[in-house]
């Protein structure tokens, strides 16, 4: 444990509450309108040293238990989606770095630079000509004298613009399969990124995640040593369901709060002419409570896995596992926006009112959409056909 | 046993090099198996040899080189008997 480790933050989701509320959602709307990055609510985490929450204390970070971040992507997506999601992506880039990092190796020390200066990591996974498949890369790691190079062309980084650091995933090697691949951490100051197109959306528009030309030169200790399709399947496929599912789980409560106050304020003024709306109120929260149930579940699964043994993580059984999670989750999320909207009727339809709905169901929208739900779909078919409990 | 897997693994694996560079211990993935036609590989080894694997052996560990799948094989055929 290294000495110089900070404290724990007492209650980290009640300070991820208090960011929400206080300093998230009085910006989400303009963060939305704008598609612009919500720096007001990322600083106010950094300041609260909440962007190391998932580093070990090993590494000099305050080793929040995972249920602490996934309560805290929850409590930051019930204020700002895109808060939320980027503190969710953020945290998964860490938690699988720290998860993978040989002790006292160059990446064990950059996790540690990460904690003492709070700094914001992206992922660049995706990849034009890989048809959204993240288990494949076409630039490959070019070893050269001193280091390594690569060139890749993303289609999305999300908040690639404002990160300190990026978790590349490339190919091993100029000869290597497309599935062979290795991630790479690097630092913003060896990495030229050239921005490819704007990043307009119908939702989660504060994520700011628009396509770049990656180049990048490093030490080739910056490879992380484990191969990336084991990377994936015992740490960034797990962690990113779980995290981005009490993201949604927090667009999906919010809209539901605010539809359960619609009903309150209609039945104050007139009580015959609110009770369908109350009907409806009580129908949807029989989709949010087994959402709910989903996502808790999810997250008791990989609390479940062993810290030192994470083999149960490489069964197909567990990826159909975590896989069903987003599948259901993603579905959900803008299933209860939607069912809220109508409890509101008009002023859920409204963009200017204290029940506006739209954009809790447009951020909603990107849930099925980020790693499409059919590719995950035609995965699980397969692993269907062979894995014996399911 | 090895033989019969390569079989199965040239016949089911998709892969991106020739058979005769094909080894014991080459990573199949390396060589260009897909998850998909991993699964694919799956059923035909439970099917050729009339077994079936259980959770903890379907990793993509186990099904990463012809040595590791007769090995996985191997070891539920002692458990199964003759």
């Amino acid at each position: 444990m290294s000495a110089s480790a900070p404290p724990r933050i007492p209650a980290l989701s009640a300070i991820g509450r208090d960011i929400g509320v206080r300093v998230a959602a009085p910006h989400a709307e303009d963060v939305d309108r704008n598609a612009r990055f919500p720096i007001e609510a990322i600083d106010a985490l950094r300041a609260a040293g909440a962007l190391a929450a998932g580093i070990p204390t090993a590494f000099g970070g305050p080793g929040h238990p995972l249920g602490d971040i996934a309560r805290t992507c929850f409590e930051l997506g019930r204020s700002c989606a895109s808060t939320g999601m980027i503190f969710a992506m953020h945290q998964v880039q860490v938690l699988t770095l720290a998860r993978h990092a040989e002790p006292g190796g160059r990446i064990a020390a950059h996790l540690e630079r990460i904690a003492a200066e709070q700094r914001l990591v992206a992922s660049v996974t995706s990849e034009i000509g890989t048809g959204g498949d993240l288990g494949r890369s076409m630039a490959p790691v070019i070893r050269r004298p001193g280091g390594v190079s690569f060139e890749k062309r993303a289609p999305t980084v999300s908040y690639g613009a404002t990160a300190d650091d990026f978790l590349v995933t490339l190919r091993r090697a100029p000869e290597s399969e497309p599935g062979d691949q290795v991630a790479v951490l690097i630092s913003r100051d060896q990495v030229q990124l050239e921005p490819a197109g704007e990043w307009d959306t119908f939702g989660m528009r504060g994520t700011c995640s628009p396509g770049f030309t990656v180049r990048g030169r490093c030490d080739s200790a910056q490879v992380l040593p484990v191969p990336f399709s084991q990377v994936a399947a015992v740490s960034m496929t797990p962690l990113s369901h779980v995290l981005w599912s009490h993201v949604w789980l927090g667009i999906a409560t919010d809209a539901f709060d605010r539809a359960r106050e619609c009903v309150r304020t209609a039945t104050r003024r007139d009580p015959d002419q609110a009770r369908t709306a109350a009907l409806r109120l009580s129908q949807l929260s029989c989709e949010l409570s087994p959402m709910r149930s989903v996502v808790a579940a999810g997250l008791a699964d990989l609390e479940a896995v062993p810290e030192g043994d994470p083999s149960s993580l490489e069964t197909l059984a567990s990826a159909l596992r975590f896989n069903t999670l987003k599948l259901v989750a993603s579905t959900q999320a803008p299933d209860i926006c939607r069912g809220a909207m109508e409890v509101c009727g008009i002023s859920g339809y409204r963009n200017d009112t204290a029940f506006s709905i739209g954009r809790h169901l447009r951020d909603a929208m990107s849930a099925s959409l980020m790693i499409a739900n059919d590719r995950i779909h035609t995965t699980d078919a397969g692993l269907l056909l062979v894995a014996k409990e399911v | 046993m090895n033989d019969r897997i390569r079989r199965l693994v040239i016949e089911h694996a998709r892969l991106a090099i020739a058979p005769a560079d094909l080894h014991d211990d080459s990573d199949l993935y390396a060589c260009g198996m897909t998850s998909h036609a991993s699964v694919t590989l799956m059923l035909a080894v439970e099917e050729d040899l009339d077994l079936e694997f259980p959770d903890r052996l379907l990793t993509r560990e186990v099904f990463s080189s012809i040595a590791s799948i007769a090995t996985a094989a191997d070891g539920l055929r002692a458990v199964a008997g003759p």
